[in-house]
């Protein structure tokens, strides 16, 4: 135990004597947290609409306003021809091109049906077909307009409805931050300890002084256990960090027991570092561990159900992602702060990760003796 | 010149040696790319969602057949009172639940107005925002279909530009090209030369015959080699495996891309210049330049839809703008004029980050 306490104190000092690595350490999750968790957002707004008005007349101009008027698009601006339009969708100036025809006001008030074509820059497919359903609200707010004006028709129009009322529970606003935070501080998080233990083994590999240690009568358990103590304890400290600006500048409502979030983190991290050891173990160089964990970080990033939904992957895929341990920290932590959840709710997700814990530090202590 | 080519020799040499390091190089674009491009999309289906159905008439078991038959809903769960909507939710399992009020039928028809919620778990704001987007309109088709009134008003013509079927593949492929480039390039540059600083062999370099321009040269030679390779890998299976068009010129694209690998090297070269140890260069390429790169490129969100100071900070991110670049040769297939902008931007970084290299190191060397 003491030689372990001594071990500690010397990562600790390397740690805090370094201190341009320490404001890193500390200023890229801290900085980012702030910046990143006010972009992730999915919501389509400010969407560029050009058109093209062939009939010039006060229905066109009327369904112009309408446009002008919804907060969804930023920017109507008038051209001459659709060509033009094409020409400003290839530049990138407009989302969408929308041309009302000559006819346009004649067939209307001839009780007729009229079409607008509408052009949408569709590379980004999601984006694009929200667009289309703004679009499309607007035109048949327009369309309920006409026919309300048109009173003989109205009378005889099957008024019945469906009303559709929706309600958001846990998140009334659709506020992307409160869905965002916490997973962008479980990134960061994970990010931080998996690369710092990764490189750190394989650094003293690559200098030369694991040798010298192997040596002395420091024991591998102790060593490891040395080693990694002080990231757990940075990675708890940045959750910590994290925590409070997630309450403090952006407001994140916090239901459940915040116990539970430490609980949860401190085995966490267990796995992650079990991970780096794991990496360090079967590099040689600082290089070459780096390259392994940023390759299993970007999988793990973007399979994780933060930024984009599982259930819309394919089945291998969905499969794939329960051996990713973010997966289960993006899960549970939105399921405890944002829900409420308590212990019974995710004892899944905490004992997955406590197996997985054990399993990848059992195997990364057993390749160490190997490799020794 | 000569002892120029044999230290990039050398340095190829060393590369090539490590077949661990190359395995990773070339196989994991590889695996991502295939991942990514058959697992990831933005489209969301297949949501669990439950119903609630107080009516149980034959109103209701119509549109529940209606909801039944979208591909956007998979209707599993039982759920018999609203209590139990609160502890669905906390096991995450379900989505969303339909609620359809006592009577829907008798005052869908006496009434002419019936109801339905739509209680959505909207810790996914996203997820939340669609179902509820979806729902109305499946019930605006039920009740058109219904509906004996004369269709009149206005009728949408929509065509979908450069991507009809709004395949997220289209979007992907560019943006995991972006990132991986990005990064193999920016990182693998940065720690290199930090590996000779921190190992003691830079001095050694520096002593050399060789001008320190020519070592920066020669260490980084390698490196844009390697990138372009892994450039025509992506290039070819976004084209080959997932049907990726190629629209415009393939020499352009292979112009851009080379201008964005070195852009990313140069970035490389000037986190080196800064940082004393391999440690500190992978803090600030890896740590510092991975969720910027993946979050304000626009690879996943639309940089448009951000507050003002996101969209403005998104400008200084070089992928943002590789990703219009890739985008629009391959899909929209334009020429250089459209695009003159981006590559300007592109050059002046680069120029920036060698310039900045270029001071920082004459200040180390002193």
């Amino acid at each position: 135990m003491r030689i372990i306490r001594y071990i500690i104190q010397k990562e600790f000092k390397q740690i805090f004597r370094d201190k341009g690595m320490l404001r890193l350490i500390f200023i890229l999750p801290i900085l980012q947290l702030l910046i990143l968790s006010n972009a992730a957002t999915f919501d389509v707004k400010n969407i560029k609409v050009a058109i093209v008005d062939n009939s010039h007349s006060m229905q066109s101009r009327a369904l112009i306003e309408k446009f002008q008027m919804n907060s969804y698009f930023a920017e109507t601006k008038l051209l001459n021809s659709s060509n033009e339009g094409i020409e400003y969708i290839k530049k990138g100036k407009t989302d969408a091109v929308i041309e009302i025809p000559q006819q346009f006001e004649k067939q209307l008030v001839n009780g007729n049906k009229t079409s607008i074509q509408v052009l949408i820059n569709a590379i980004d497919g999601a984006t694009a077909g929200v667009q289309n359903v703004y679009i499309a609200q607007i035109v048949k707010q327009f369309n309920l307009n006409i026919t309300l004006e048109n009173k003989n028709l109205s009378s005889q129009q099957n008024l019945s409805r469906i009303e559709m009322i929706p309600s958001f529970w846990y998140n009334k606003t659709l506020n992307y931050k409160t869905f965002m935070v916490q997973g962008i501080l479980v990134l960061l998080v994970t990010m931080l300890t998996l690369f710092l233990s990764s490189m750190n083994i394989v650094r003293e590999k690559e200098l030369g002084t694991l040798e010298q240690i192997n040596v002395t009568p420091i024991k591998k358990h102790q060593f490891i256990i040395g080693k990694l103590f002080p990231f757990w304890v940075l990675g708890l400290v940045i959750l910590t960090i994290g925590l409070l600006i997630a309450k403090l500048v952006f407001n994140v409502p916090m239901l459940g027991n915040i116990f539970l979030v430490y609980l949860f983190t401190s085995i966490y991290l267990l796995l992650i570092l079990g991970i780096g050891l794991f990496i360090s173990n079967h590099t040689e160089t600082q290089q070459q561990a780096m390259f392994i964990a940023w390759f299993f970080m970007v999988i793990f990033i973007l399979m994780s159900g933060l930024f984009t939904p599982i259930e819309s992957m394919p089945k291998w895929a969905q499969n794939i992602t329960l051996l990713n341990p973010i997966r289960y920290f993006v899960e549970f932590i939105r399921m405890v702060l944002l829900k409420g959840a308590g212990l019974q709710e995710v004892l899944l997700n905490l004992s997955v990760i406590t197996v997985f814990a054990i399993t990848i530090n059992g195997l990364a202590v057993w390749s160490y003796k190997k490799t020794n | 010149m000569k002892r120029f080519r044999g230290f990039v020799k050398k340095e190829f040499f060393h590369i090539f040696r490590d077949k661990r390091s190359l395995f990773i190089l070339f196989g994991m674009p590889i695996a991502q790319i295939l991942l990514f491009g058959f697992a990831i999309t933005n489209e969301i289906n297949n949501v669990e969602v439950a119903i609630l159905d107080y009516a149980k008439d034959s109103e209701s078991e119509k549109i529940i057949q209606k909801l039944k038959a979208s591909e956007y809903f998979n209707i599993e769960t039982e759920i018999t009172n609203e209590k139990a909507i609160a502890s669905e939710f906390k096991k995450g399992k379900i989505k969303a639940v339909l609620l359809f009020e006592k009577d829907f039928s008798k005052k869908l028809h006496t009434e002419n107005k019936a109801t339905i919620q739509v209680i959505t778990d909207a810790t996914e704001p996203n997820i939340a925002n669609t179902i509820a987007n979806y729902t109305q309109s499946i019930l605006l088709n039920y009740q058109n279909q219904n509906s004996s009134a004369k269709n009149i008003g206005i009728n949408i013509q929509t065509r979908m530009l450069y991507n009809p079927e709004l395949k997220s593949v289209f979007n992907f492929v560019p943006g995991v090209m972006t990132v991986i480039l990005m990064l193999v390039s920016a990182m693998m540059t940065s720690i290199s030369i930090t590996r000779e600083k921190e190992l003691g062999t830079m001095e050694v370099l520096l002593v050399s015959p060789l001008k320190p321009f020519q070592v920066i040269v020669g260490k980084v030679f390698p490196y844009v080699f390697l990138s372009i390779i892994n450039a025509i890998v992506i290039v070819s299976m976004g084209y080959f495996i997932f049907g990726m068009p190629i629209n415009g010129s393939l020499f352009l694209l292979a112009f851009e891309s080379i201008l964005f690998i070195v852009t990313a090297l140069s970035l490389g070269i000037f986190i080196s210049t800064i940082s004393k140890t391999q440690q500190t260069a992978m803090m600030i390429s890896l740590m510092g330049l991975m969720l910027p790169v993946i979050i304000l490129s626009g690879f996943i969100f639309p940089i448009a839809s951000m507050p003002l100071p996101m969209q403005v900070m998104s400008n200084i991110i070089p992928a943002k703008w590789f990703i219009i670049i890739v985008k629009s040769i391959m899909l929209k297939g334009v020429g250089l004029q459209y695009i003159a902008k981006e590559t300007l931007i592109l050059v002046l970084m680069t120029v920036v980050y060698i310039g900045l290299s270029i001071k920082n190191y004459k200040t180390r060397l002193e």
